[in-house]
């Protein structure tokens, strides 16, 4: 891959032209990449950016939802063996929803309540006020959670996306490209050789033309001075001079 | 005493063959247990999100770096005792050429 690399087509006016449009071509298609990158690009910082904040956010969430945790623990003893017995069916799930930004399918989670509150007879008793918060506690966390999975998500399929098409982005610009420019230098050149060519061969012809022309007069010239000095001789039709080839 | 915020916020829950899509690790959870898990969890096509305190995360560490699908979405989260550790986050490291912190003050 040097920068000689070219096609190898036969050096045609038509040719040419289907190079010219080809290369058109992947000049108008580079430049749509770039701004595809570009646009993805700047939903990555953003993506990152909110990554960040919310990450933070949720060490103060989290916090929060131990600390009620610990109080809840605190007025109704220990209710870990409750909570982890009574797992059956979720409550709260999961639910995809899919994006497009500049031709990228990206995947959102949200939540999604349903079904009967299993836990709702373990609230009552012993300290039901901190088990019942503690439970709303966790629940925003989960909310803010899938938020920032979200955005992980989000994160991820982007950095594919834009590694993809930064990819294709050097591709064009680094081979393709410079492929077409090399073929139609090439092409150019050829074609001007040629050109050249002919132009010398018709110079060469004419000059050739002009010498056997010269050759021929000079014969006439001492043929008719023979004649003059003998009778007149009958004029012969195949003497004639034929006029000489127009060349242009 | 994640598994349990996980049960109060409504969102463990046992699957048809009684699995459980939640681990309650305790001191005495073997690291090998905890990667099987993991393994299992991040296979199975009904996962969107997994939740794992990052002081357990940094034990598997390897797992999770190996895990670059986007589905599911691998979150790495606090615990009682360990705080949130924005140096050790995995999505964070991936991302650690492109910003600095100083940026986004």
């Amino acid at each position: 891959m040097g920068s000689g690399d070219k096609i190898n087509v036969f050096p045609s006016r038509m040719i040419l032209g289907l190079m010219k449009t080809r290369l058109k071509g992947a000049q108008k298609g580079h430049s749509l990449l770039k701004k595809k990158s570009d646009a993805l690009t700047l939903k990555f910082r953003a993506t990152l950016r909110k990554i960040i904040e919310n990450k933070t956010i949720m060490g103060d969430v989290m916090k929060a939802v131990y600390f009620s945790l610990a109080e809840a623990a605190y007025a109704a003893g220990d209710i870990s063996q409750t909570v982890i017995q009574n797992a059956d069916k979720a409550q709260n799930k999961v639910k995809f929803t899919k994006d497009n930004v500049a031709g990228v399918q990206l995947t959102n989670f949200s939540m999604h309540s349903e079904g009967s509150d299993v836990y709702q007879l373990t609230g009552l008793g012993k300290g039901g006020q901190t088990v019942t918060r503690c439970k709303e506690t966790a629940q925003k966390a989960i909310k803010l959670l899938i938020e920032l999975a979200s955005l992980q998500t989000t994160f991820i399929t982007l950095d594919e996306a834009i590694k993809i098409t930064n990819r294709r982005v050097n591709g064009i610009e680094y081979v393709i490209i410079p492929r077409f420019e090399n073929t139609i230098a090439y092409i150019v050149e050829e074609l001007d050789e040629r050109d050249r060519e002919e132009f010398y061969r018709l110079k060469k012809v004419q000059d050739k033309k002009k010498i056997i022309r010269e050759k021929q007069k000079k014969f006439m010239e001492e043929y008719n001075k023979r004649q003059e000095v003998s009778d007149d001789a009958p004029k012969n039709l195949l003497d004639t001079e034929h006029d000489p080839d127009i060349m242009f | 005493s994640s598994g349990i915020n996980a049960e109060y916020g409504g969102i463990g829950e046992l699957n048809a063959t009684r699995e459980a899509n939640f681990l309650v690790v305790k001191p005495d959870t073997v690291i090998g247990e905890v990667e099987t898990f993991l393994k299992r969890l991040l296979a199975r096509k009904d996962i969107g999100i997994v939740l794992i305190n990052q002081h357990i995360a940094n034990d598997v560490r390897h797992i999770i770096e190996a895990h670059t699908d986007p589905i599911p979405a691998l979150l790495e989260i606090p615990s009682k005792e360990h705080p949130y550790d924005a140096a050790k986050d995995s999505i964070l490291k991936r991302a650690k050429g492109m910003f600095s912190i100083d940026d986004l003050r």
